[in-house]
């Protein structure tokens, strides 16, 4: 038992992690006719809490609770490999990543996220209105203005051979380019990097 | 022979992951929904792909490794869907798969664009985001907080954005 957990404190490879999430197709498929997506979810909450008259969010979401309870699911996931299977070693990033990183302030490898950027006091500066709330609205405004994200478009949609997917995940990785070739080094230096 | 794929036509107003399932399913028949989202945050996690890092490498271009999880990802629900389709796999309830058809509309150009803006800022995607608030990165609420105000805009405003 002890070598298990030994075992699977490690960081586990692409080709262990990769094979399991496409797994998750057809076991959604499988258990219950659910086609795997997850951005879904942020448009349920909008038309459970908020729905506002909008047509968008009228519909019966209630019928979709189970992709809340997938991402409820997926929650505590991540506290359970955090709290009982972390790898007590420091994250392995290429060494070339490292050093543009380096260039743009960031230097702390000592958990998954940057410290630098990912905490508490950084909420109320113009650092937490770039990463968490400029970031955070792209990834909601965009993913449902394109009808999915990494998982409906590029796992579900690519794997059940839709070219307008293969379109979506095409534009995923130009903004991703565009963002961290040319407008992160700027923005960082602009809140304070 | 028979195929067990029913391609739906969606709307773009139609939800895009949406329950085909026949029957009702509510309180303790969603516990599995909640178990395979709980391996999948698990995996997210461990194979350190909630990592800003990660994700920064991915798109410098200086490491093969986010290219092999959802390449592999991929190969694997490419073999999966083929499997069901060829041997007329049914659900264990019995019932047709059904896999809704995926419509282009202008909005996977520029909302799979702006999104990826926003993946290489936050360094997640919607999945990632649960998981990292599940590690101990609290202030990531914060950002869910903001992508579900950012749905809530594009819902607001999807009838007068180009689609």
């Amino acid at each position: 038992m002890e070598q298990f957990i030994e075992w699977i404190k490690q960081p586990w490879p692409w080709w262990v992690a990769g094979p399991l999430i496409g797994l998750t197709v057809p076991i959604l498929l499988l258990i219950g006719n659910k086609s795997f997506g997850i951005s879904s979810s942020l448009r349920h909450v909008c038309a459970m809490c908020v729905p506002a008259n909008i047509p968008f969010f009228t519909y019966n979401w209630r019928k979709e609770m189970w992709n809340i309870v997938f991402v409820i699911g997926i929650l505590i996931g991540g506290f359970v490999a955090t709290a009982f299977f972390a790898n007590p070693e420091t994250i392995v990033i290429a060494e070339s990543t490292q050093q543009d990183l380096a260039a743009l302030g960031i230097t702390d490898y000592s958990s998954l996220m940057p410290a630098e950027i990912f905490n508490w006091e950084n909420l109320f500066t113009a650092k937490g209105l770039l990463f968490f709330v400029v970031g955070g609205f792209l990834v909601g405004f965009g993913t449902r203005y394109a009808g999915g994200c990494t998982s409906g478009h590029a796992i579900m949609g690519i794997s059940s051979l839709q070219w307008p997917s293969v379109v979506a995940t095409i534009f995923f990785m130009i903004g991703g380019f565009l963002m961290t070739h040319a407008f992160l080094g700027p923005l960082m230096t602009l809140v304070g990097f | 022979m028979k195929t067990t794929i029913i391609e739906k036509t969606q709307d773009p107003k139609d939800c895009g992951t949406p329950n085909n399932k026949i029957d009702h399913e509510a309180g303790f028949g969603l516990i599995k929904y909640l178990i395979v989202g709980l391996f999948f945050g698990l995996i997210f996690v461990k194979a350190e792909i909630i990592s800003w890092f990660r994700i920064q490498e991915m798109f410098r271009l200086q490491s093969f490794f986010m290219y092999g999880v959802i390449g592999s990802a991929i190969l694997v629900g490419i073999i999966s869907i083929q499997l069901i389709k060829r041997f007329n796999i049914k659900t264990i309830h019995g019932d047709e798969i059904i896999i809704p058809k995926k419509e282009f509309r202008k909005g996977q150009i520029i909302g799979g664009f702006i999104f990826g803006l926003g993946w290489a800022l936050t360094g997640a995607c919607p999945g990632p985001l649960f998981a990292q608030i599940g590690s101990g990165f609290t202030v990531i609420a914060v950002t869910l907080v903001s992508a579900i105000a950012g749905t809530w805009t594009y819902g607001r405003f999807s009838d007068k954005l180009p689609n």
